[in-house]
């Protein structure tokens, strides 16, 4: 087709060498996204300095300014579910960070729970039998298309109405009795569990004086995680003398010794034992006590996360086409091995990005936990230290912040598991 | 070679017998569904017990009620008188009695035709984005049924709302005049920067002159008023219908080759995403009004309707970023070697076509954005879990609890379930489509 190849060189256009216009700065492709990018930042410049230019004159209208020292001064308020020492009398700092660890303690109990019942959920939603599929069906339809705040709400109803009061479990016959023998009381007031007690224990070790940590907690989480790594050294050598030799030594009896034992020994050393709630007067003492508002909190959370994570763990099992399991039959893999090594692997990559996200969502809904009085850093920060203190700029900043980095942190995270677990096409 | 004599041939079929009885009808489906190995039928046996206890519980409550009450103790004496004394049985009569608080909080008895009417009109107005066979000129209606609907809900004069729309009539203008000379970008910053004028200098006299001198308008209802079912469809439309706009240009500016604008879509998207809309509810109730010049002061459920849309456009744009990811490469491609610049590819080809197939999405985030409509009771609108505490602040009706989350739950699950199974229904239908 291309007669003469001179003539077709000769036609290709050099960039045409005119002379720089302002008018250019609209029209030409090179140049324009350049000046609306300026434009776009000059934009949001002059908008962010008429904010704060705003937020100046009206804070000093109302006669205070930006600082955060309020955040030093006696907080005055209680709180009654802590995971630290708290009284009154400590700072409005030592309360946002009591409300801190609250709310990431709810977040941790409803990340468990909603896991387990939606992977049993989502499961079961799956199941050839008719009447568990369709019950777990309304199940999720159910907790997915009401509010979660309602459920909150109506959980705390459900905790302060049904259950028995402390004062049930008094007298000759009691209306209510202490479950697992004699060691967990459920009452409208929260459960109270036996807590853990050691009788040679380490000690505290304070943490820049901020708050104590138990050595005992340390130390087991230590050993704990020292197992784990040794059981890794096991499973590699087995493998290694597998490869060398054909034989495969004996793994499951160490590793359980680590796991399993090591931590065991430890707690025995230590003198674990268990202290049991009783009742006294007219309230149980001893014993771990859970508030009803985090009992309610927990369960609704958790209850309505999981009817979401369900419908993850179905999408991701079904995501996995049946012709890998045929694949792997052919290939002469045991029913339990495909399961682990084909189906699994393949099902979590679907399934762990919305899992992650709704753990997120949880952690976030978890603020809702003002709405039944459990003091959280929504309810400590961006509650009663935001109206004793009038610091409301401040007080939402640093609330926003706290969430703010938590989802950050946590969408790197998933960013680089994405990364990881991304087919490689090739 | 003579074959051997056989000793029986068929000379016939025998007639397929029909299956045993265990293994056809009911019995056979039972066999096959429920209990099919132990694990299923341990499975089954649980599930049954379990429903029939729920059940047992249940409805007893349920139905041994009474309606006709008008406090909780006659309640209780009625329940008491018919079924005898103990008997526990729920006070349906509270939702009878209440029913229109909880759909319209206070709202003036006398004007519930006006949310009524916005109402019926809201469907009016979504019926050409939904069904593409109506007309396109009730697509005017559609552009303009906000400023109806702000007008029926909130009353005062007609020309405030007018005023706004002109707003947009002399950006209209401008931008045509303009760009014919100009091209479009002079045009469009010039009719932008036209229209903010208007609104801020010149919309309110001349909305205060026209009512002067023709007063048109329906009775003021204060925004604490507004309640109920009501507030919730209200912000949760006027949310996502003012957060798709938004959404839809911080999805483009999000994919935009341009490292700023690009930045600053990512960064509010993800500062959005980040936090808990409660902590933005609390910038509404009592941050915003410092971000503003001093003085201004605008009303508390606008300020709420502002920070929703934010919150929803960061969504909507995620899930619009979605729909433009799934598109293929191919069409960006025919969209440049036909010519078309980057507004007209994206308003000819692209979003048509990312739109389509990110309509499921927009409608879970809605239902998400319905549902936290609720939230706003935490900063002190009556929004129908607000107004179970109101009700229940009155004498007559102090300790009811069950009834009126049952009722609010019913109303949210058949809202949102309804809403759900219509986006099942067009995922399916657009899936057929695009094969």
């Amino acid at each position: 087709m291309i007669s003469d190849p001179k003539t077709r060189m000769a036609e290709t256009s050099t960039p045409s060498q005119q002379p720089f216009r302002l008018s250019m700065l609209l029209n030409d492709s090179r140049y324009r996204s350049r000046s609306i990018e300026i434009v776009v930042l000059v934009g949001c410049l002059l908008f962010v300095f008429w904010i704060i230019d705003n937020t100046i004159s009206n804070l000093e209208l109302l006669g205070k300014g930006v600082q955060f020292w309020f955040l030093n001064e006696p907080s005055g308020y209680d709180i009654n579910q802590r995971l630290i020492e708290y009284t009154s009398r400590s700072t409005h700092l030592r309360a946002s960070f009591a409300g801190l660890l609250n709310t990431l303690l709810l977040a941790a109990m409803g990340c468990a729970l909603a896991t387990i019942l939606g992977l049993g959920i989502g499961v079961l939603r799956l199941s050839k039998n008719w009447i568990v599929a369709r019950l777990m069906a309304v199940y999720i339809e159910t907790f997915r298309n009401i509010p979660v705040l309602l459920w909150i709400v109506f959980f705390m109803a459900i905790v302060i109405d049904t259950l028995p009061k402390p004062s049930d479990f008094r007298g000759e016959n009691p209306e209510a009795s202490m479950i697992l023998g004699e060691s967990v009381a459920v009452t409208n007031r929260g459960v109270y569990v036996p807590e853990p007690l050691f009788s040679n224990s380490l000690g505290n070790i304070s943490f820049f004086g901020a708050f104590d940590i138990s050595l005992d907690l340390v130390a087991i989480l230590a050993v704990l995680v020292a197992g784990i790594i040794a059981t890794g050294h096991v499973t590699r050598r087995a493998n290694r003398v597998q490869a060398e030799t054909g034989d495969r030594p004996n793994t499951w009896i160490p590793n359980l010794l680590l796991v399993g034992g090591l931590p065991v020994l430890v707690l025995a050393i230590l003198g674990l034992h268990l202290g049991f709630p009783e009742l006294k007067g007219f309230n149980f003492k001893g014993g771990i006590h859970l508030r009803n508002s985090l009992i309610a909190l927990w369960l609704a959370l958790s209850l309505y996360t999981a009817a979401f994570i369900a419908e993850a763990v179905r999408a991701g099992i079904q995501a996995v086409s049946k012709g890998q399991t045929e694949a792997a039959y052919a290939l002469g893999i045991r029913p339990t091995r495909t399961m682990r090594l084909i189906i699994i692997p393949q099902a979590l990559r679907v399934i762990i990005p919305p899992l992650i996200s709704h753990y997120l969502n949880l952690t976030k809904n978890s603020s809702l936990a003002i709405a039944v009085g459990y003091m959280d850093i929504t309810g400590t920060l961006g509650g009663i230290t935001l109206n004793q203190t009038g610091r409301e700029l401040e007080c939402i900043l640093l609330l926003m912040l706290f969430y703010l980095s938590i989802s950050l942190s946590v969408s790197m995270f998933m960013n680089w598991y994405n990364d990881r677990v991304r087919l490689k096409e090739r | 070679m003579t074959m051997a004599k056989a000793s029986f041939v068929r000379m016939e079929m025998i007639e397929p017998s029909t299956p045993p009885l265990s293994e056809v009808g009911i019995v056979g489906w039972i066999r096959e569904n429920l209990f099919n190995g132990w694990l299923n039928a341990t499975l089954t046996i649980i599930s049954i017990l379990g429903i029939f206890f729920a059940l047992y519980e249940v409805l007893p409550w349920m139905i041994r009620s009474s309606w006709t009450a008008t406090s909780l103790d006659e309640c209780r004496k009625a329940i008491a008188a018919t079924y005898g004394e103990g008997v526990d049985g729920a006070c349906w009569a509270v939702i009878r009695e209440r029913y229109l608080q909880l759909f319209y909080g206070f709202y003036p008895a006398d004007s519930y035709w006006r949310p009524n009417l916005a109402f019926i009109l809201m469907l009016a107005a979504l019926a050409p984005i939904l069904f593409p066979a109506v007309p396109r000129i009730v697509l005017l209606f559609s552009a303009g049924y906000p400023f109806l609907a702000f007008w029926l809900l909130w009353g005062g004069s007609i020309w405030g709302p007018l005023a706004v729309i002109a707003g947009f009539v002399i950006g209209y203008v401008i931008t045509t005049k303009l760009t014919d000379r100009y091209g479009l970008l002079v045009g469009g910053i010039s009719a932008v920067a036209g229209t903010v004028a208007w609104w801020f200098f010149a919309a309110e006299k001349v909305a205060d002159l026209a009512h002067s001198v023709l007063p048109i308008g329906l009775r003021p209802v204060e925004s604490a008023q507004l309640g109920g079912f009501m507030l919730s469809i209200a912000i949760g439309v006027t949310g996502i219908a003012a957060s798709l706009p938004l959404g839809i240009l911080l999805a483009l500016g999000r994919k935009s080759d341009m490292l700023i604008v690009k930045s600053v879509c990512v960064g509010f998207i993800e500062f959005i995403r980040g936090v808990p809309l409660i902590t933005l509810l609390f910038v509404a109730s009592t941050l915003l009004n410092i971000f503003l010049p001093p003085g201004t002061s605008f009303d508390v459920v606008l300020r709420v309707v502002v920070m929703v849309t934010l919150f929803a456009s960061a969504y909507i744009a995620e899930v619009i970023r979605g729909g433009l990811a799934a598109l293929d490469r191919g069409q960006h491609e025919a969209a440049d070697s036909l010519g078309l610049d980057y507004w007209k590819s994206m308003r000819l080809i692209i979003l048509p076509q990312a739109l389509k197939i990110s309509i499921p999405g927009i409608v879970s985030t809605f239902i998400g954005l319905f549902k936290d409509t609720t939230l706003v009771s935490i900063i002190g609108l009556l929004d129908p879990i607000g107004l179970t505490t109101s009700i229940r602040a009155n004498f007559a009706w102090n300790g009811i609890i069950w009834e009126l989350y049952c009722f609010v739950g019913l109303m949210f699950f058949i809202f949102c379930f309804s809403m759900s199974r219509y986006s099942m229904y067009l995922e399916r239908k657009l899936q057929r489509e695009n094969r």
